[in-house]
């Protein structure tokens, strides 16, 4: 199936927020709908504005003209920042699995968990929900070269999304990035460019880069159009839960980008009427060796200041967090936290998912699952709430992770040796 | 002594289009005051309170000054000093 198909529009059910202009965060000055991302007074980060739908909303059949839509995030294309339908070309990225996992809540002590398995998408993260919004913007303003600095899994998007487009790509990455996403993004024909440097050396050259050739950069010049991206998994949230909200949501946190936009659009169906209640208690997941935000959070600062990274966590390893203000503002709003978990606690989280639900996560699952298990411990979570915990992306891409932590018996091909070898159900091995 | 200081497309309109300037300075601090003495529309942009505002930043030789000395960073003759916005990547 192709990733758009369009939406039923009967007169009764026409709806459409329509995004209106890009506008800073921090003094509210509007630049037109272009691919700029930051405001030339304050330098503030711009997001985009949306006006009001042109009728009312009526929530019942605006829930059935979503329900009737494609099974990918293009379900949502009325609360996303797009002139037109998306390319015909474009990945089916969302509408990703949300798995009750009552064995991991029966560990944990908790009463109803949730996981949200976005490895289950195209390029198995979440990074295919923000490509496909920032890709199907960028094709609309004319762009013909897609490109991002890439901690992996966006790297993998990228490509693999500029190829289904038929556009040109350009892919940053640190030169000492895990070896399967290496793999897994020139695959798609990219121009792959390793930097010498860690996350933020990229981020920096990027930004250069951007500023100087007219490419569509989707985490620099089209972020505000990206990032909008990540509201599609708090939609998927609700509307899989029954049009219900969570009373927790635990996510990653790197630059802190999908933390902030979950929330962000929850509150728009807040404001429309699609949801009752309030926004959920948000805790946010860091590595140890990479915690500015954590660590500002501990500190209650309001700014971050940056860190070197040093974890297992690549995915997450972002020392420079642009979005780390908004998300510490988010995190004390909802009575929430951004924790922080150390490398042994990240392999130890990986291994817990994977044993109670068969969900094999890469490294920064890993985080939030460890970081949920800390909250649990703790008891910072009441037994009786409703957690859902965001599992961004797939085991397979950090494989290293799962090395020497389970034991394989070798054995010859004789029935002896099995019996001698391997020990039964419930038992442990001789 | 003469720095270079490499200044972001959103800020260009503050400096007539120019993508560098070179100034004098033997700290990032001096540096940016004598970037604001040539470009005065340039001080309300960056700098808040005496520091820098909190979407700004500052690297020298590609080194965030955040790890270095902030403000009092030395530069020396030839270095080159980047101002970039603070909002991309993730």
């Amino acid at each position: 199936m192709s990733g758009f198909e369009p939406l039923p529009q009967t007169p009764a059910e026409v709806f459409h927020m329509p995004p209106e202009s890009l506008t800073c965060k921090e003094c509210q000055t509007k630049y037109p709908l272009e691919a700029s991302y930051v405001c030339e007074r304050c330098f503030g980060p711009l997001e985009v504005a949306y006006g009001s739908p042109a009728a009312g909303v009526d929530p019942g059949a605006l829930r059935r003209r979503i329900q009737a839509g494609p099974q990918s995030l293009w379900r949502y294309r009325d609360f996303l920042p797009l002139e037109g339908p998306p390319p015909r070309t474009a990945l089916p990225a969302g509408w990703t699995p949300l798995l009750r996992a009552d064995r991991l809540a029966e560990r944990l002590g908790l009463r109803e968990l949730w996981i949200k398995n976005d490895a289950a998408n195209p390029t198995h993260s979440f990074k295919d929900r923000v490509v496909a919004v920032a890709l199907a913007r960028a094709i609309e303003l004319g762009f013909e070269v897609l490109a991002c600095a890439s901690t992996g899994n966006l790297a993998n998007a990228v490509a693999a999304h500029a190829a289904a487009a038929g556009l040109d790509s350009y892919v940053f990455i640190p030169a000492d990035l895990e070896e399967p996403k290496v793999l897994a993004t020139g695959v798609y024909g990219t121009h792959l460019v390793a930097i010498r440097g860690n996350y933020d050396d990229v981020n920096r050259l990027c930004t250069e880069v951007s500023g100087e050739h007219p490419w569509a950069f989707v985490n620099i010049n089209m972020r505000p159009y990206y990032s909008e991206g990540s509201k599609t998994i708090g939609f998927e949230i609700a509307e899989q839960l029954g049009w219900e909200l969570p009373d927790r949501i635990v996510a990653p946190v790197a630059s802190g980008s999908l933390f902030t936009k979950v929330a962000r659009g929850l509150e728009q169906w807040l404001e429309l009427g699609l949801l009752d209640g309030e926004l959920p208690t948000m805790n946010g997941a860091q590595a140890a060796g990479c915690s500015p935000v954590a660590t500002a959070f501990a500190a209650g600062h309001d700014v971050c200041r940056p860190v070197k990274p040093d974890t297992i966590a690549k995915s997450l390893a972002i020392g420079n967090p642009a979005d780390g203000p908004y998300a510490l503002e988010l995190a004390r709003r909802t009575g929430g936290a951004v924790n922080a978990v150390d490398d042994d606690e990240i392999r130890a989280g990986i291994k817990l998912l994977a044993e109670t639900t068969g969900i094999f996560t890469e490294t920064a699952g890993g985080v939030t699952v460890a970081v949920l298990a800390q909250l649990a411990e703790r008891g910072e979570i009441d037994p009786d709430e409703r957690v859902v915990a965001v599992i961004t992306g797939e085991g397979l891409k950090t494989i290293d992770c799962a090395r020497d932590t389970f034991e394989t018996y070798e054995i010859d091909s004789t029935y002896d040796d099995f019996e001698a070898s391997v020990p039964l159900p419930g038992t442990v091995a001789a | 002594m003469p720095v270079v200081v490499k200044i972001p497309t959103q800020l260009r309109a503050a400096t007539g289009g120019a993508a560098s300037a070179t100034v004098e300075g033997a700290t990032v601090g001096e540096v940016l005051d004598a970037l604001y003495e040539q470009f005065d529309d340039l001080r309300d942009r960056i700098a808040d309170d005496g520091g820098l505002r909190r979407f700004v930043n500052v690297y020298i030789g590609g080194e965030d000054i955040r790890f270095l000395d902030g403000l009092d960073t030395v530069v020396g003759d030839g270095d080159e000093v980047t101002i970039l916005p603070a909002v991309a990547g993730g």
